[in-house]
C-alpha cells in the first residue's frame, strides 16, 4: 500500500482554476472541482471537451498553463514524482506493449511502481484474481481480446494500491458483457480508492459513480449526484398518466393537488378509451399518491401513473448545450441556470 | 536512478523477443563470416601473391563500418519510436521514473546487445587459433585493441541511434535518421580531408585539425596498434553523452508538448 502524505485530510483530488491552452486554443478553462477520498466520480463531456487534458494534467503527464492541481494535498506541478506514487492512471485507448505476457507486464509495472520483490508476487496473484486475469496470465498481450486488455489496464492501475485512480474511458469499445465485468470490477474497488472515470456511456457512469462532473468546451458546466443534476439541469418533475373519463375539471383538479401541475401533452385515446397525459410541475416532491387519490375519487379511471426519470443522457445534452453560457457568467464553479427545458 | 536496472532488464527482454534483433544478428554474423572467410583467403600463401604485412585482426576491423551502418539502426530504431507509436510512453511516465533513467535503460540494452553481437565474432578468431599454428596470424594486441575500439565507438553510435529514435514515431524514419549521422561521423572527415584542396590551405588549419581529430579510421588504427588515445576516448564519450542528453530532452519535450 502506498503510504499517504501527512495531510491525509486533504481531498483525493483538488483542482482550482485550471487552465490549459495550446497554440492559442484553450482546451481547459478555469475548471475547479474536488474529489473526496474513496469517492467515485464520473467525468462527462463530448469529444474535445477537455476531459483527457484535465486527466493528463492531474497525472503530471502534461503541465497546466495556470491554476492549481493537487492529489492528496500534494501539488502536481511542484511534487510530480510523489504524486505519481499516489496515482494509478489508465490513459485513453489503454496503450499496452503488444509483445509482453500479461504477468511479465504487470511485474515490470509493479517494479516501476516501487513494490518490493517480496510483496510483488502475492500482490500480482491478488490483482490477477481481482481482474479475472488468471487464465490469461501467460498470454501475449497483443493476442488478447479488447475486454481482457482493458482488464490488464485496470489491473495495472490498482497494482500498487494507490489512493487515487484516474481512468480515461475504461469501457470504450467493450461489449455489454465486458462492460458489466468492468463495472463490477470498479464497484469492487469502491471505498478503497478515489476514482475519476471518464466515459461516453452514460448509464455506466450513473450506475458506477457517486458523483458526476460535466465539462464542455473546456469549462465545467455542472457537477453533483445524478439526482441533483436532474433537478438542477432539467428543473421540473414530469409524470405520465393513463386516464379514462371526462376532461372537464381535470386542470382544476390537478391544480388542487399542486398549483404548478399542468398538462403538457395529451395523446389520442386507445381502444379502451384511455389517454396518455404528460404532466409537468416545478415541485420536485413526490406527487404520485395525492394524484392517485384525487383522480380515482371521481368518475375517472386510472390505469397507470409513472414519474418520468430523465436519463443522464438528457441531463448531459441539456447541460452541454446550454451550460457553457452559464459558465461564462460564474467562471470556474458555475451551475447552469435552472429550469432548462428537457430535451 | 533506482529504476535503471528495472528498465534495462525490461529493454533487454524486449530486444530479445523482437524480430528485428534476430534479423540484425543473422545479417551481421553472416556478413562478418563472409568478411572473415575472405580475409583467410588473402592470408593463404599462394605462389603468385604475398600475404599482407598487417595481422588479420587489424584488416578485419578496418571493415567495422560496413556492418555498423545497418546493425545500429536495427537495434535502436524501435526503442522510443515504437513506444510513442503505441502510446506506452505516456503510461511509462505515469510511473515515478525520470527521462534520464528511461534513456539510459534503453541505451544500455541496445549497447549490451551490440557488444554481444561483436563478441560473438570472437568465435571466428577462436576457430582460427584452433586450426592455425602460425603465431603471426594470432597477434592478440590488434585483436584486443580492435574490440576495445568497437566498444568505445559503439557508445557514440548507439547513442546516436537512441537519439534518432526519440525524434519520431516511425521506425523507418528513425533508422534513416540513425544511418545518416553515423555515415557522416565515420566517413565524413576522411572523405573531406582526402578530397578537399580547400582544407589544405593555411587559413583552414583549425578546421583541418578538427576533422583530423575526428577521423574514426585513425582512432581505429591507434587502438589496433595498442595506443589508447585519451583524446579519442573523450571524443566518443562526450559525443555519446551529448546524444543521450539530447535524447532525454527530446523525450521530455515531446511528452510535455504532445
Amino acid at each position: 500500500m502506498v503510504s499517504l502524505p501527512d495531510n491525509s485530510a486533504a481531498p483525493a483530488i483538488e483542482v482550482r482554476d485550471l487552465v490549459k491552452s495550446y497554440g492559442g486554443v484553450t482546451a481547459v478553462s478555469r475548471v475547479s472541482f474536488a474529489v473526496a477520498r474513496g469517492e467515485i466520480v464520473g467525468f462527462l463531456g463530448p469529444n474535445g471537451a477537455g476531459k483527457s487534458t484535465t486527466m493528463r494534467i492531474l497525472t503530471g503527464c502534461m503541465p497546466a498553463t495556470s491554476g492549481y492541481a493537487a492529489v492528496c494535498g500534494l501539488s502536481v506541478a511542484a511534487r510530480a514524482d510523489e504524486v505519481k506514487r499516489l496515482l494509478g492512471y489508465m490513459p485513453e485507448n489503454n496503450p499496452l506493449p503488444e509483445d509482453m505476457r500479461v504477468s511479465e507486464y504487470l511485474h515490470y509495472r509493479g517494479r516501476l511502481k516501487e513494490i518490493s520483490r517480496k510483496k510483488l508476487g502475492p500482490r500480482l496473484d491478488e490483482v490477477l484474481e481481482l481482474c479475472d486475469l488468471k487464465r490469461v496470465r501467460h498470454r501475449i498481450i497483443g493476442t488478447l481480446s479488447k475486454g481482457f486488455r482493458q482488464r490488464v489496464g485496470i489491473a495495472e492501475c490498482v497494482l500498487a494500491e494507490p489512493p487515487v485512480i484516474i481512468m480515461d474511458e475504461p469501457t470504450i469499445g467493450l461489449d455489454p458483457h465486458q462492460i458489466l465485468i468492468v463495472r463490477d470490477l470498479i464497484a469492487s474497488l469502491r471505498g478503497r480508492m478515489a476514482m475519476i472515470i471518464s466515459s461516453h456511456i452514460l448509464p455506466e457512469i450513473e450506475m458506477t459513480c457517486d458523483r458526476v462532473i460535466i465539462i464542455n468546451q473546456g469549462r465545467l458546466v455542472a457537477q453533483g449526484t445524478p439526482a441533483q443534476l436532474r433537478r438542477e439541469v432539467l428543473g421540473e418533475a414530469r409524470y405520465e398518466l393513463e386516464l379514462a373519463g371526462p376532461d372537464t375539471g381535470l386542470a382544476a383538479l390537478l391544480a388542487g393537488v399542486e398549483p404548478t401541475l399542468k398538462i403538457a401533452a395529451v395523446a389520442a385515446p386507445d381502444a379502451d378509451g384511455f389517454r396518455r397525459l404528460t404532466l409537468t410541475t416545478a415541485n420536485a416532491a413526490e406527487l404520485g399518491e395525492p394524484l392517485l387519490r384525487v383522480l380515482a375519487s371521481g368518475s375517472r379511471r386510472v390505469r397507470a401513473l409513472t414519474r418520468l426519470r430523465p436519463a443522464l443522457e438528457e441531463v448531459f445534452l441539456a447541460a452541454t448545450r446550454q451550460g457553457w453560457e452559464a459558465a461564462n457568467a460564474v467562471p470556474g464553479n458555475a451551475r447552469p441556470r435552472p429550469g432548462n427545458e428537457p430535451v | 536512478m533506482k529504476h535503471f536496472l528495472t528498465i534495462l532488464g525490461h529493454e533487454i527482454r524486449m530486444l530479445l523477443v523482437s524480430a528485428s534483433t534476430y534479423v540484425a544478428a543473422v545479417l551481421f554474423l553472416a556478413l562478418m563470416g563472409f568478411i572473415f572467410a575472405g580475409l583467410l583467403e588473402t592470408y593463404t600463401p599462394t605462389p603468385s601473391q604475398a600475404t599482407p604485412e598487417a595481422p588479420p585482426a587489424a584488416v578485419y576491423f578496418q571493415l567495422f563500418w560496413f556492418p555498423t551502418f545497418f546493425i545500429i539502426p536495427l537495434l535502436t530504431m524501435r526503442c522510443f519510436a515504437e513506444e510513442r507509436r503505441l502510446g506506452t510512453l505516456e503510461t511509462l511516465f505515469a510511473a515515478p521514473v525520470s527521462a534520464a533513467e528511461v534513456v539510459l535503460g534503453k541505451f544500455g540494452a541496445a549497447y549490451l546487445l551490440y557488444l554481444a553481437l561483436w563478441g560473438a565474432t570472437g568465435g571466428f578468431f577462436w576457430l582460427l587459433s584452433h586450426y592455425v599454428s602460425d603465431p603471426r596470424l594470432l597477434d592478440p594486441g590488434p585483436l584486443i585493441g580492435g574490440y576495445v575500439f568497437i566498444a568505445v565507438s559503439g557508445l557514440l553510435f548507439v547513442a546516436v541511434g537512441v537519439w534518432a529514435s526519440s525524434l519520431t514515431r516511425n521506425q523507418g524514419v528513425a533508422a534513416l535518421l540513425t544511418i545518416i549521422p553515423i555515415v557522416l561521423i565515420v566517413l565524413g572527415p576522411k572523405v573531406a580531408l582526402e578530397n578537399s584542396a580547400l582544407l589544405q590551405q593555411d587559413s583552414m588549419r583549425s578546421v583541418h585539425d578538427a576533422l583530423d581529430y575526428a577521423q574514426v579510421f585513425r582512432h581505429l588504427d591507434d587502438f589496433t596498434r595498442g595506443v589508447a588515445d585519451a583524446r579519442a576516448l573523450l571524443y566518443y564519450l562526450s559525443g555519446a553523452s551529448l546524444a543521450l542528453i539530447f535524447s532525454a530532452f527530446s523525450v521530455e519535450a515531446k511528452r510535455l508538448h504532445s
